[in-house]
């Protein structure tokens, strides 16, 4: 079996709250594999979020290892994770932070303008992604002229535009209606079915359910590590404190 | 990043928010232009004195009767009595000098001047025809003094444009026979208006030849004799020839005082460049004023986009490239700020040069150079500790705030 696109192992997280500790991930033991379709759920203060920028390289753990592609990325150097986020990792956010001043097109070519690729290719990519995404004549129109489903339209083309591996969504329907959050919902699954693995953080039970592999995160554990094609969950990857 | 795309990032977040970018741009504007319409001022000050001296005449040795101690040019030397008189044949004396180009006695007195009825007190100078040179004076109508025996002039006299004006009013003046003192002259001349300057004035002055002033006068001595050098560098040399014939001619005594119009000058262009420094230096904390402007409104802007910080870093900008783009940001506003001011700045000098025509108020090029220099210098030092907060931002904490 090959390697898994991400593979957690002891991975400890720890806040600092006033004087008192809060373990906002402990021991945490996780493999997803490529291709994989895994919605992360649980309560406020499950420790998801907090995974979800473990796996994005927006945070580093306290202790564990991280590896991506079998390469373990938390002793990279900043500059070296930078590299790894605009290669290989997609992100969409709940409140979309998209670039007020930019037009929908510069928003999407942001990441590129970042790596640094040339402007023809840019324009090239941007060009299709406008076409795939449904945006053509929303180009020039800045963020605070579009409508929400087109928003989070504009930051999924700007999160896969970099045609990444990883795709984190952190709650991507959340300020949306029901209609807008099935058709981004229903986007995202198509890009997954090409090949994108993709991690949806969310508290919408209906949303989880689609996922081929359910996480439910208690008190900084997976709870429950079940796949929708397995009868019965896998056993708890984390020991409690006793 | 591309240079061209970090330019046009920085370009596009400094004009989306428009008044914290003019508001920024216009204290980085005032300072630049405070320092080049000051340096004007004060440069244009130094010029003007400058101009005033060289008007008296360019190279000159001036040689006054009496000793001054202590050197150089004092009030004194006009009132002290002198135990030998500073003569015609003294200056002529002087003409043998290798060094000296022309020398023009000048023997002053005052008198009155008189024609049909009108009566009116006048400085008289009685001098040579070389006067008109060595003082680089111009002639409004008709001729100066003719050359010739300086101990022999005819009763001729060459009148300043106010005279004119005053004693013949719309009449010719030319060919008028006038009464100076006891004397009978002809006006051959009128010299050209000059306006107010340093010395004497010589719109009000009545020249004729040095040795009709002496005789009107009944006095052998001259008030000074101008000497004009060969060249600039030839003012040095002349001033000591001058001093060897004077002294030889003074029985081994130096009783007179020689001073260069060179070294007046440099006196003053010391002085006032000294002053244009000053005020440079003055409108210089105006220019740190509006750097440390720019830092408090950067590391605003820093705090208020924390969370696109953090999005770009979740796209995969490096600190490097945050930093960068928020340097170019200052560096972009001090340079527009920079330009602005000077425009500014020297629209005012301008209009300073129209308002007074004679004050030559243009910013020197250093303090041009050295505003410029300093806007940009200070945009960027003091937007590097912004640039910085910005680049050491958490990704997760930046995109935690909303």
């Amino acid at each position: 079996m090959a390697a898994p696109l991400i593979e957690l192992a002891g991975i400890e997280r720890v806040f600092q709250l006033g004087d008192s500790e809060v373990h906002a991930l402990h021991r945490l033991d996780v493999r997803i594999d490529a291709g994989e379709y895994v919605a992360v759920m649980g309560p406020s203060g499950s420790g998801k979020s907090t995974l979800l920028n473990l796996l994005g390289l927006l945070d580093r753990p306290n202790a564990g290892t991280y590896r991506l592609e079998g390469r373990d990325v938390t002793t990279l150097s900043a500059v070296e994770q930078a590299r790894v986020r605009s290669e290989r990792i997609g992100f969409v956010f709940q409140s979309f932070h998209l670039v007020p001043r930019l037009t929908a097109a510069e928003n999407i070519a942001l990441p590129m303008i970042l790596a640094g690729l040339p402007p023809t290719r840019r324009a090239e990519r941007v060009a299709r992604a406008l076409r795939d995404y449904g945006l053509e004549n929303r180009a020039d129109h800045r963020p605070d002229q579009l409508s929400g489903g087109q928003r989070q339209r504009v930051a999924i083309a700007r999160a896969t535009i970099m045609q990444p591996a990883l795709l984190l969504a952190d709650e991507p329907t959340g300020n949306l209606d029901r209609a807008t959050g099935d058709e981004v919902v229903r986007l995202l699954e198509a890009l997954n079915d090409q090949g994108m693995t993709l991690i949806v953080v969310t508290h919408d039970g209906g949303l989880g359910a689609r996922a081929r592999r359910q996480l439910l995160m208690e008190d900084g554990c997976p709870r429950h590590d079940r796949r929708r094609d397995e009868t019965d969950g896998s056993p708890a990857t984390c020991a409690l404190p006793t | 990043m591309r240079a061209p795309d970090l330019i046009r990032f920085a370009r596009d977040a400094a004009t989306g928010n428009p008044l914290r970018t003019g508001l920024l741009v216009l204290a980085m504007a005032i300072g630049v232009a405070a320092v080049v319409v000051l340096t004007a001022l004060g440069d244009g000050a130094r010029r003007y004195v400058l101009n005033q001296f060289s008007a008296i005449g360019s190279n000159l040795v001036i040689v006054l009767p009496g000793r001054s101690q202590t050197g150089g040019f004092n009030p004194g030397n006009a009132i002290t009595n002198t135990p030998r008189d500073l003569t015609v044949d003294d200056a002529q004396a002087l003409q043998r000098a290798s060094a000296v180009h022309r020398v023009a006695p000048l023997a002053i007195g005052t008198s009155e001047i008189s024609v049909g009825g009108k009566l009116r007190e006048v400085m008289v100078a009685g001098t040579t025809a070389e006067f008109i040179d060595v003082r680089r004076l111009q002639l409004a109508q008709g001729r100066f003094l003719p050359a010739g025996d300086w101990r022999r002039g005819a009763s001729e006299a060459v009148i300043g444009a106010k005279i004119r004006d005053e004693m013949f009013g719309r009449a010719e003046a030319l060919g008028q026979l006038v009464r100076v003192g006891d004397r009978r002259v002809r006006i051959v001349g009128v010299l050209a208006t000059t306006g107010q300057g340093l010395g004497m004035n010589t719109d009000e002055l009545v020249i004729v030849p040095v040795s009709l002033a002496q005789a009107m006068f009944n006095s052998n001595t001259l008030f000074r004799i101008l000497v004009e050098a060969n060249g600039r560098e030839a003012i040095e040399p002349a001033k000591a020839q001058v001093t060897d014939i004077l002294r030889l001619r003074h029985e081994g005594e130096l009783d007179v005082t020689i001073i260069t119009q060179d070294a007046v000058l440099a006196t003053f262009d010391r002085l006032l460049g000294a002053l244009t420094l000053g005020v440079a230096g003055i409108a210089a904390i105006s220019l740190a004023v509006a750097g440390i402007l720019v830092m408090n409104v950067m590391l605003v802007s820093v705090a208020q986009r924390t969370a696109e910080i953090g999005l770009l870093k979740a796209l995969g900008a490096t600190a490097a490239t945050i930093r960068n783009a928020f340097l170019a940001e200052s560096a972009m506003l001090s340079l527009a700020g920079a330009v602005l001011g000077f425009v500014l700045g020297q629209a005012g000098a301008a209009i300073i040069r129209q308002l007074y025509p004679v004050f030559p108020a243009f910013p020197p090029d250093w303090a041009v150079l050295a505003a410029l220099g300093t806007a940009l210098g200070t945009g960027v030092l003091f937007g590097v500790l912004p640039a910085r907060r910005a680049a050491r931002l958490e990704p997760v904490r930046a995109l935690a705030k909303r």
